[in-house]
């Protein structure tokens, strides 16, 4: 080897954070772009001699009040969060009994069916808007928020009984056998001893779920077409235009509010969330 | 944590193993007969209360999954329009007809090329992210958090401020190019605008939106496999390189797949990223066929044809299933 | 010619804290199988991962061969390294594993085969060559990684507790298949372990290190018999020395030498009222535990180990006695090891 050690740790390490820089910022730069988009004066923004990276001209808040005061914006943001809500307490609903009794109460099948459901995980809206729109219809929910609370829990009940279901095996059978030592039914142990224990994992699943609300797109648009049931998802690149006009100062402002929050607290979980997705491919 | 759920015992024998906390003196005589009492109890009980906690989640699953699943195959072999209660059958008539469409053939290649081309680049950059960000560092966590972004943005969004990063006179890339020379500010590219860009934008929305997902799940692997490998191929003899690509990665093989598995349903599947960056132009060059059968089944009204459109993304599915399946199975036997 | 050396070898992870491997200086001999013993925390797999080249020393050098090695890596400097759970290669058939060192270092593809069953007869493995490992026990695992390891014919053996991993049965006959290893190959080797039986059988000599530092180097028999402080004199032996404080030193002697006065011959002894509060029996000896009565050590525990023990019982005291000989005697300070003395036990 001709170069000595320390060299060779040098020239690792500048590759390294050559990497890291190029798609740091390659990923990100959209949204530092946002940033600036947002605090833009239109002339300024619409001026292609000007450097779009810095202000040429004073920034603004204009884009801001026109967002909240003169689209559907909030609205938007409100139903995206009831919706959110609801759909959160039916999935934790549906999902917690059902991960506990597959991680616990059955046997050879019960492997199976746990297979199944993840399965299910990978039909995609997709595939199933175009009947679902029917059966929307037809349920006379079409252009409610409604819709979309009777089907999200179909994308997240799945993948949470799965992140669900390792979480519960991961706890040790015998708290519950000395809880009902103690006199609790199965079912009781499972209320008062199992679910305080599994916080975590169920504030996981909370988090999990109301993000995949918030970036469903595909049931959104076609079940609801009133810009005032609107999600924010769909609501944002569909009508925050006038005809062919897009206000762009205001649509980066609005991405950038309903991205950055929910970016942060995601990447607070993100150990569970990939334990999720591994679950399987990996032993530990 | 990493787990493997697909073997659960069965708590029958379980609970036979198990045995009373107090082998023996007169307290356990006392718990002895409750001990076994809830053994049977529960042995007994446990079928019965483990179909009541499951079966809500089951019969919603089986209502709104398999059901529109079973209604999906059968308003492709109809003539279902939306606004139309009639419905007929037709055979195959929608299957012909789609069959012979040069839309829908440009589809199904525009959903293939997006999608392989796509997890190539994606795999690749994920790989080098995954190795620059293995070992800590101060400042990781933030970096981390900054290269999430585009994942956990919402879908929509992301897309939508790339449609203006994309923009024909707007575009800051554009503005990049024009500043060191590369594009003439007389005749900036058109990258929504013209087909062969577009595509290229569509891939590169996709790929920026799946790096950091593949990238995360790339450091999970590579951080579960344990340090004294790498270890004994340095003492070995074995360089970085040959560490990388013979031992390292075969040995993140189920982790890739996974990360490969989802990424492609996620590319495959998508209509989102078409829809706002395209709506499938210029002129169906960056239509894919969950695109496609949006516009032909609402926009177009044509709900038969589009669930026989969409019906065309079951073999992949039935691919990727398959594929979970083996990794998940090749796992368990290591 | 010695093979490795380590000259003021120190490391330090923290800046502030006392490094984790202090100031060490040895010199192994040509052909001999040392140990590293000590408890967790003591520094001796940090010493040997420095001697590998896994990790960088903070001050002081490596020499082997009577070559600086610090700045080699791990491939240049010809050693070979069998790690706690082995490391096989688990995706590579145990052919494969055997053969990557050789593939690694650019060994010509003819000479692999040859190369590689020469390892593998060697080590009674040539039936599993087309094995992948998570097919393989935990002591054809062992040979395996030992395999790999001589293929390459190297200048040092360096081991890593590869025992701890294995169940207390296999692990007897995994050492012994160790020790005939060594005998048959005769390759320098340090071994590393916290297990002071494991070190007593098969070292040729023990490094005794704790907190970093050496407490001693020496054959078992000087480590066991003539300790250099408290330290070793306690973590070898098990039950560990009997420690008394008597004025300016300690007083230590060994279980097995402290016995009823009656059985001892030799009239250079020294006697202790011994009152018994537990009794083990094991099988093959008994283990007394009591307290001492009366004198300067009134009050201080003690153990006993005798063959015969039948006739003790909890409560009782006994007359018990350790020949002068059998006394060591350590300052109260330092704890290091001082000469015989006369201490007034009354």
């Amino acid at each position: 080897m001709a170069l000595s050690r320390t060299a060779r740790h040098i020239g690792a390490g500048i590759t390294k954070w050559m990497v890291l820089g190029i798609f740091t910022v390659l990923l990100a730069f959209p949204f530092y772009w946002m940033v600036i988009a947002t605090f833009k004066q239109n002339i300024d923004l619409y001026n292609t001699e000007n450097n779009p990276f810095t202000f040429t001209l004073k920034p603004t808040l204009e884009h801001l009040r026109l967002l909240f005061q003169e689209t559907g914006y909030v609205r938007w943001l409100g139903n995206t969060a009831l919706v959110g809500v609801i759909v959160v307490a039916i999935t934790l609903f549906l999902s917690i009994p059902a991960a506990y009794a597959l991680a616990r109460l059955t046997g050879r099948w019960g492997q199976r069916l746990g297979i199944g459901i993840f399965l299910t995980y990978l039909v995609p809206p997709t595939l199933l808007f175009i009947p679902l729109s029917r059966v929307v219809a037809n349920l006379g929910l079409q252009d409610t928020i409604w819709s979309l609370v009777l089907v999200y829990p179909s994308i997240t009940v799945p993948f949470s009984i799965w992140l669900l279901m390792g979480f519960f095996k991961s706890i040790p059978r015998e708290l519950e056998d000395a809880a009902m030592v103690d006199g609790l039914t199965r079912f009781g142990a499972f209320l008062k001893m199992v679910v305080p224990i599994s916080m975590s994992g169920i504030l996981t699943v909370v988090i999990f779920t109301f993000t995949l609300v918030t970036q469903e797109f595909v049931y959104a648009l076609t079940f609801i077409s009133p810009e005032s049931q609107q999600m924010v998802g769909v609501g944002v690149p569909i009508f925050l235009v006038r005809g062919d006009v897009y206000f762009w100062g205001s649509l980066m402002a609005a991405c950038l509010i309903a991205s950055v929050p929910i970016a942060f607290v995601y990447n607070l979980f993100l150990d569970r969330f990939i334990a999720g997705f591994t679950v399987g491919a990996v032993k530990g | 944590m990493v787990m493997n759920p697909v073997t659960p015992s069965s708590s029958a024998e379980k609970q036979a193993q198990s045995s009373p906390p107090i082998s023996a003196g007169p307290e356990g005589s006392q718990l002895k007969p409750k001990w076994d009492k809830i053994k049977s109890a529960g042995a007994a009980q446990s079928p019965l209360l483990g179909a009541a906690m499951f079966s809500p989640a089951v019969l919603y699953i089986l209502l709104l999954i398999a059901a529109p699943f079973m209604l999906a195959i059968f308003y492709a072999f109809s003539d279902a329009r939306i606004g139309s209660s009639e419905m007929h059958f037709v055979g195959l008539e929608n299957f012909r007809s789609i069959l012979q469409s040069p839309s829908f053939r440009k589809a199904v290649d525009n959903s293939i090329i997006f999608t392989v081309v796509a997890q190539v680049v994606v795999i690749i950059c994920s790989t080098a992210l995954a190795i620059a960000l293995e070992k800590p560092f101060r400042g990781r966590g933030f970096i981390r958090f900054l290269i999430l972004l585009p994942w956990v943005a919402p879908v929509s969004l992301g897309t939508i401020g790339f449609k203006w990063i994309l923009d024909s006179i707007y575009s800051v890339i554009t503005w990049l190019l024009i500043h060191i020379h590369l594009v003439s500010p007389l005749n900036p590219p058109m990258w929504l605008g013209e087909p062969g860009l577009a595509m290229g934008s569509v891939i590169a929305v996709h790929c920026w939106r799946l790096i950091p997902f593949s990238t995360v799940i790339l450091l999970a692997g590579m951080t579960a496999i344990p340090k004294e490998i790498p270890e004994a191929a340095a003492i070995d003899g074995s360089g970085f390189w040959r560490t990388l690509f013979q031992i390292s990665i075969p040995m993140m093989t189920p982790i890739i797949s996974v990360a490969v598995l989802f990424g492609t349903i996620f590319t495959f599947t998508d209509m989102t990223v078409v829809y706002i960056l395209t709506a499938g132009g210029p002129y169906d060059s960056t239509q894919t066929l969950p695109s496609l059968a949006f516009f032909t089944g609402i926009q177009g009204s044509d709900l038969a044809a589009g669930a026989a459109i969409s019906l065309f993304l079951v073999p992949v599915l039935v691919v990727i299933a398959w594929g979970m399946l083996r990794v998940a199975h090749s796992a368990e036997v290591v | 010619m010695a093979v490795v050396q380590t000259r003021n070898l120190t490391k330090v992870f923290k800046q502030g804290e006392l490094g984790a491997v202090n100031n060490v200086n040895l010199e192994t001999r040509e052909g001999e199988f040392l140990v590293f013993l000590g408890p967790s925390g003591s520094g001796k797999t940090t010493l040997l991962r420095m001697i590998a080249g896994l990790e960088t020393p903070t001050a002081g050098e490596i020499l082997i061969g009577g070559r600086v090695v610090n700045d080699l890596t791990p491939r240049e400097r010809r050693i070979a390294m069998v790690f706690q759970s082995y490391a096989l290669y688990p995706h590579l058939t145990v052919y494969k594993n055997i053969a990557f060192p050789l593939k690694a270092q650019g060994v010509k593809r003819e000479l692999h085969k040859e190369k590689v069953e020469g390892a593998a007869t060697l080590l009674g493995i040539r039936h599993l060559l087309q094995r992948k490992p998570r097919e393989l026990s935990g002591g054809e695992r062992q040979r395996v990684a030992l395999a790999r390891a001589i293929v390459r014919e190297p200048a040092v053996f360096l081991l890593d507790e590869p025992l701890s991993n294995l169940d207390a049965k296999l692990r007897l006959s995994a050492r012994e298949e160790l020790e005939r290893f060594h005998r048959r190959i005769g390759t320098t080797s340090i071994y590393v372990t916290h297990d002071q039986v494991e070190a007593m059988a098969m070292g040729d000599r023990i490094m005794v290190l704790n907190k970093g530092v050496v407490h001693q180097l020496a054959s078992p028999k000087e480590v066991y018999d003539e300790p250099a402080d408290t330290f070793v004199a306690t973590f070898l032996g098990s039950p560990p020395m009997n420690l008394v404080v008597n004025g300016e030193v300690i007083v230590g002697f060994r279980p097995e030498h402290f016995r009823p006065s009656e059985n001892i011959t030799d009239p250079n002894k020294v006697q202790f009222k011994f009152r018994v509060e537990n009794v083990e029996y094991l099988g093959a000896e008994y283990i007394l535990s009591g307290v001492l009565v009366g004198g300067a050590v009134d009050g201080k525990k003690a153990i006993a180990r005798l063959l015969l023990g039948q006739s003790f019982e909890v409560g009782h005291t006994y007359d018990f006695a350790i020949p002068e000989r059998h006394l060591k005697f350590f300052d109260k300070t330092t704890e290091k090891r001082v000469s015989a003395r006369a201490v007034a036990w009354s």
